[in-house]
C-alpha cells in the first residue's frame, strides 16, 4: 500500500481509495455481562472492499449489526459521510445507502427471485399504497424504472435464467447470490456482506468473488465483509481487520496481517508453557 | 415464394442479400435479442446501418481485404453482424468455439493468422490475451460486453459501440471504400472459413465461398418452402457450420428473423417465448428435453399421469400417420384431436414446439422412441446428414418420408456415390473450397472431380433410394473372424437408453467386443433419489450396484436387438464397466461437439480395456482430469466389470470386404 492520507490511498493493484466513508471510534458493545465488543476504532475508505476477520465468537457479526444499526452500542460513535449517525432504526439506516446480506440467507422463499431483489429497491419508492395498489401515472412509471434498474443488477448477477423462479426452489448458492442482487438494487453507498461464502463449494466461491471484485469495479460501491475463508478474505480485500474475543488486534493489508504475531496467535493458538 | 423465384444476379454475396433484404423487408424484424428481460429487435434496415457502421469503424482501424478475423461469443445479433461487417470489407469471418480452452483458440487464430478479434465478454478477452505472445499476427481486439474491462490497457482493446461510433463519424471519409470493396465480392470470393472440431488431430479451417453458402441456403430453403416469415432460435455454436447456414445463410436468402436467447441457461424460456418455425437441435437437445418430461410426469398425479400414458399411446399409433397425411380411421383422428386438445398442443406450448412447421436433428443417431416421440406429438422432425465440408446439406428427409434409421434422400444438386469398400462420397454446389493452408488433406478429401470423402460408412437402400449410414469409415473394423465390428451403431443403441449418456465399444481385431459407459447423471440422479439411493458424486452413483444391474439389463437388451442383424451379430457387448468420470471435452476425450475421441479414450484407459478382456472382476484406476479452468487433478476408483448375457450366433463374412 502507498502512502494513507486523509484523502485517500492507492492499493496494490493501482485503484485509487478515497476519504472516511464510515468511522467507527471506541466502540463497545454489552449483552447484560457479556462484553461482545471492546473498544473497537477503525475506519471504512470510499471505494476499498474491507474485511472483518478472526475466529468464531470474536464479535465480528455483532460488529456489522452495529455497523448497519441492528445494534447500539453502550459506548462510542459511528460516523457516515463526515457525520457522527445519530439512533436510528435499521430502515433508516438502509436509506442513507447501507445495504447488507445475511449469514443465514434472509429471503422471501415464496416469491420469485424478481420480486425479491424489487423488493430492495423500496428505499427508491416514494408513491404510496394507495397509488401503488391503483398503478397509474407516477406509481407506473416508478415501477417500470425500477424495474429497469433491477434488470441491470439481473444481467450483472447473471441470474436471467431464474428470474421468475421462486426463490424455494434455488439451490443455497443461487440464494446467496440473489441476496446479493437484492442489496444491490437499492443502490447502496456501503454494501456489507456477511459471510457471502459461507457453505459454498470452490466453483461458487470463485464465482461469488469474480461478483464481489465486479461489484466493486463496476459500481464503485465500497463493501464491507465478513468471511472465514481466509484464501478469500486475502484475495479480495484492500485492507483487513482482525478481531478476536471483541478486541482489535490487528488492521493492515492482508500482508500486515498475515505477518502480524497476535494474529498467528489468535488464529493457531499460543502454547501456555 | 417470392426470393427463390429470383435469379440470384447481383446476390451473389451475403453483404448483397442483406442490401436487398434491407431494400424488400427494410421494417420487418431481422433480429431480436432478450436482454434486461425484454426481446429487443431489430429490422432489417437498422441491422444494415448497424453493420455499415461497424464495417465502417473496421476500416477504421485497418482492416484490410483478405484478413481474417475472428469472432467468439455465443449467439448475440452483435457477433453476426461482426461477421457481415467483416465480410463488407473483404475480409474474412472466422468463427470460434467460445467454450474452448485458451491453448485450443491459440492454435486456430494462430493458423488463420487473425489480426483482429471481435469477442463477447472478459472470460473471452482474457484467454486471448493470455495467449496473444503466440499469435504473431495479432494487432486489435474488439469487445461487446464492457463489465469488468475498464481497467485493461485499451492499447490494443476496443469497445464494440466505440467502433461503429468511430465508423459512423467517419462514414464521409470511408463509405466509397466501403461501397468499392462490398462491390468487389463475387460468387468465388470467401464467406466464411470454420474449423471441423476434427475427431482425431488439429482442427482444419474450412474454407467455403458465397457459392457455397448462398447455393445451398437456397436450395434447402426451397425443399422446405422456408419464406421470410420464419422464425428461428439462434443457440448453436457461432462456429458450427449448421449455425451458418440457419442463422446466416438461409435467414439471409429468405429474409427471416433470427432470435437469440439472452443467456446460455435462458434457452428452454426464450425457446417457449418465440416459438419458432423452423428449428434446429442435436438429439441431445431432444433427448434431454423428453428426459425432463419424462422426470416431470414420474411425479405427476395418478390422474395426470393416467391421460399422458393414454394419449400418449394413443399419439404413438397415429400421430405419425396424420403427420404422413396417411389414411387414419374417423375416430382414431377424433381421439387424436382431443389428445392434442388436452395433452399434446399444451406440451408442445411447454416445450415451445407450438409452431415448429420443420424441424431438423442431425449430428449423431436419434433414438427411435425419441424420434418418434415429437413425431407422434404432430412435430414435423426430421433427419438430415451433414458435414461443414458440403456447408451442411448431403442428404435430407422430404416431408412424408420420416423414419429414425435413414438420413433421407440427396439433397437437391447433391449426387451421392458408394466406394467399393462402402464410404459415402458426395459431389454438390456446396463442396468446399479448400482446407485453409492444408493442400494435402484437401487431395485426400475431395478428389479433383469435385467428390468428398465423407468419412462414412453407409449404403443407400434399393427400394427407397434412402442413405443408411453404419458408422465412420475408418471405426469400421473387422474381429478377429472376419465379421463386421461396427462400434458406433452399438454405441447408437446403448445410448438411446435415457440411463446411458455415452458409450464406447471396443473390438477390432478382437474376439469379442467390450464396452465402457457413462450413465446420464440426470436420469439415473432422479431414479436414485425416487429410489431413495444417497450418492455424493457421478462416481458414486457410478458404482452402485443398482445402477450396474440396470446398465446390464440395457446391454443385455442390446445385444438381442444386435444379434437379429447378420451382418452385425458379431459386435454383442461380451463385458463392460461404467467409467468414474463423464467422458470431457477439456479432457480431450471428446470434441466440444461431444463426440468421443475413441483413440484418445483407448490410449488413456487402457488399462481398463486390458482388464475387460483379461477376465478381472474389478480393476483399480486413477485419471488425471482438468478443471474448467484449467488446473489438473486426478481421481481414483475401483471399478466393477460385468458380464453380460449374449446371443450365441455362427460368424459371417462380410460380403464387401
Amino acid at each position: 500500500m502507498n502512502q494513507m492520507t486523509e484523502e485517500g490511498y492507492v492499493t496494490e493493484d493501482g485503484r485509487t481509495i478515497g476519504g472516511k466513508l464510515m468511522e467507527m471510534k471506541h466502540i463497545s458493545l454489552r449483552f447484560g455481562g457479556v462484553k461482545a465488543i471492546t473498544d473497537i476504532s477503525f475506519d471504512i475508505r470510499e471505494g476499498e472492499i474491507r474485511a472483518i476477520i478472526g475466529p468464531n465468537g470474536a464479535g465480528k457479526s455483532s460488529m456489522l449489526n452495529v455497523v448497519s444499526g441492528f445494534y447500539v452500542p453502550q459506548e462510542g460513535e459511528v460516523w457516515f459521510r463526515g457525520e457522527k449517525r445519530p439512533q436510528m432504526r435499521p430502515y433508516e439506516v438502509a436509506r442513507q445507502g447501507i445495504a447488507r446480506t445475511f449469514q443465514n440467507i434472509a429471503l422471501f422463499e415464496g416469491m420469485s427471485v424478481l420480486d425479491n431483489v424489487m423488493t430492495g429497491r423500496l428505499t427508491h419508492m416514494q408513491t404510496g399504497i394507495a397509488a401503488q395498489a391503483l398503478w397509474k401515472g407516477k406509481a407506473e412509471r416508478e415501477e417500470v424504472e425500477n424495474r429497469e434498474f433491477v434488470e441491470k443488477i439481473i444481467d450483472f448477477l447473471e441470474i436471467q435464467a431464474i428470474r421468475k423462479t421462486p426463490v424455494a426452489n434455488l439451490p443455497y448458492g443461487m440464494k446467496k447470490r440473489v441476496e446479493l442482487a437484492r442489496a444491490l438494487a437499492a443502490e447502496p453507498k456501503l454494501l456489507l456482506l456477511d459471510e457471502p461464502m459461507a457453505g459454498m463449494n470452490v466453483e461458487e466461491k470463485e464465482d461469488m468473488s469474480r461478483f464481489v471484485l465486479d461489484v466493486n469495479d463496476e459500481f464503485g460501491t465500497t463493501i464491507a465483509l465478513i468471511e472465514h475463508d481466509m484464501g478469500v478474505v486475502m484475495d479480495l480485500s484492500d485492507r483487513v481487520v482482525v478481531m478476536d474475543y471483541g478486541k482489535k488486534i490487528g488492521d493492515g493489508t492482508p500482508d500486515e496481517v498475515r505477518n502480524n504475531q497476535d494474529v498467528i496467535d489468535a488464529y493457531l493458538g499460543v502454547s501456555h508453557d | 415464394m417470392a426470393q427463390s423465384s429470383q435469379a440470384t444476379d447481383g446476390l451473389s454475396s451475403i453483404p448483397a442479400l442483406l442490401k436487398r433484404n434491407a431494400a424488400e423487408f427494410g421494417h420487418k424484424a431481422a433480429y431480436r435479442e432478450k436482454e434486461f428481460g425484454i426481446w429487443q429487435s431489430w429490422t432489417w434496415k437498422q441491422a444494415a446501418e448497424e453493420i455499415d457502421n461497424l464495417a465502417l469503424g473496421l476500416i477504421n482501424l485497418g482492416v484490410e481485404e483478405g484478413d481474417f478475423v475472428a469472432i467468439i461469443g455465443r449467439n448475440r445479433p452483435y457477433l453476426y453482424w461482426s461477421m457481415v461487417a467483416a465480410q463488407s470489407v473483404g475480409a474474412i469471418p472466422v468463427p470460434l468455439y467460445q467454450d474452448a480452452a485458451a491453448e485450443e483458440m491459440a492454435y486456430v487464430l494462430d493458423h488463420c493468422g487473425a489480426r483482429f478479434v471481435i469477442v463477447e465478454d472478459q472470460e473471452q478477452v482474457d484467454k486471448v490475451i493470455e495467449v496473444q505472445d503466440q499469435l504473431h499476427q495479432f494487432e486489435h481486439m474488439i469487445y461487446l460486453d464492457p463489465k469488468g474491462l475498464r481497467k485493461y490497457d485499451h492499447a490494443r482493446l476496443h469497445e464494440f459501440a466505440h467502433i461503429q461510433e468511430q465508423g459512423h463519424a467517419a462514414r464521409d471519409e470511408f463509405t466509397p471504400e466501403l461501397e468499392k470493396r462490398r462491390a468487389k465480392l463475387d460468387y468465388s470470393s470467401v464467406c466464411v472459413m470454420l474449423y471441423t472440431s476434427g475427431t482425431t488431430g488439429k482442427p482444419k479451417g474450412v474454407v467455403l465461398s458465397n457459392r457455397n453458402v448462398i447455393e445451398s441456403a437456397k436450395n434447402s430453403a426451397a425443399f422446405d418452402n422456408l419464406g421470410p416469415n420464419e422464425e428461428v432460435l439462434a443457440y448453436l455454436p457461432m462456429a458450427w457450420v449448421g449455425d451458418f447456414i440457419f442463422s446466416i445463410g438461409q435467414s439471409y436468402w429468405c429474409g427471416f428473423c433470427v432470435n437469440c436467447p439472452e443467456n446460455a441457461d435462458t434457452m428452454m424460456i426464450d425457446l417457449r417465448e418465440i416459438g419458432p418455425t423452423y428449428y434446429f437441435a442435436p438429439p441431445r437437445v431432444f433427448e434431454t428435453q423428453l428426459t425432463n418430461v419424462m422426470i416431470r410426469m414420474e411425479d405427476a398425479g395418478r390422474l395426470k399421469k393416467w391421460l399422458f400414458d393414454t394419449f400418449m399411446a394413443h399419439a404413438r399409433k397415429v400421430g405419425p400417420a396424420i403427420l404422413d397425411g396417411k389414411p387414419v380411421g374417423a375416430w382414431d383422428r377424433i381421439k387424436y384431436a382431443l389428445g392434442d386438445l388436452f395433452i399434446y398442443g399444451p406440451l408442445k406450448n411447454t416445450l415451445g414446439f407450438s409452431r415448429v412447421r420443420v424441424g431438423y436433428t442431425a449430428g449423431e443417431a436419434i433414438g427411435p422412441e425419441i424420434f418418434d416421440f415429437y413425431r407422434s406429438l404432430g412435430i414435423n422432425l426430421k433427419q438430415l446428414y451433414g458435414q461443414t465440408e458440403a456447408t451442411v446439406f448431403i442428404t435430407v428427409q422430404p416431408d412424408g418420408e420420416v423414419r429414425s434409421d435413414t438420413v433421407g434422400v440427396p439433397a437437391p444438386g447433391v449426387e451421392l456415390k458408394i466406394s467399393d469398400d462402402g464410404e459415402v462420397f458426395y459431389r454438390s454446389p456446396g463442396v468446399f473450397e479448400n482446407y485453409y493452408k492444408n493442400p494435402e488433406s484437401t487431395a485426400d478429401t475431395k478428389d479433383p472431380d469435385g467428390w468428398v470423402a465423407t468419412g462414412d460408412a453407409g449404403f443407400i437402400e434399393e427400394d427407397t433410394g434412402h442413405l443408411r449410414i453404419i458408422d465412420r469409415a475408418k471405426d469400421v473394423g473387422k474381429m478377429s473372424d472376419g465379421s463386421l465390428f461396427a462400434p458406433k451403431y452399438v454405441e447408437n443403441k446403448l445410448k438411446f437408453y435415457p440411463n446411458i449418456l455415452e458409450a464406447v465399444v471396443f473390438g477390432n481385431e478382437r474376439e469379442k467386443c467390450m464396452a465402457f459407459i457413462n450413465i446420464d447423471l440426470s436420469a439415473v440422479g432422479n431414479w436414485a433419489e425416487r429410489n431413495n439411493i444417497a450418492y455424493s458424486s457421478y462416481q458414486e452413483l457410478a458404482g452402485h450396484p443398482k445402477v450396474l444391474q440396470t446398465v446390464q439389463e440395457h446391454v443385455e437388451e442390446v445385444n438381442k436387438s444386435v444379434a437379429e442383424d447378420p451382418m452385425l451379430s458379431g459386435c454383442q457387448v461380451h463385458r463392460f464397466l461404467i467409467l468414474h468420470k463423464e467422458l470431457d471435452a477439456d479432457d480431450g476425450e471428446m470434441t466440444r461437439t461431444r463426440k468421443v475421441r475413441r483413440r484418445i479414450v483407448e490410449d488413456k484407459y487402457s488399462d481398463l480395456i486390458t482388464a475387460l478382456y483379461d477376465g478381472s472382476k474389478e480393476i483399480f484406476t486413477k485419471t488425471e482430469v482438468t478443471y474448467e479452468d484449467g488446473r489438473k487433478g486426478s481421481i481414483s476408483a475401483t471399478l466393477e466389470i460385468r458380464d453380460a448375457a449374449v446371443v450365441p450366433v455362427t460368424p459371417q463374412k462380410v460380403a464387401a470386404e
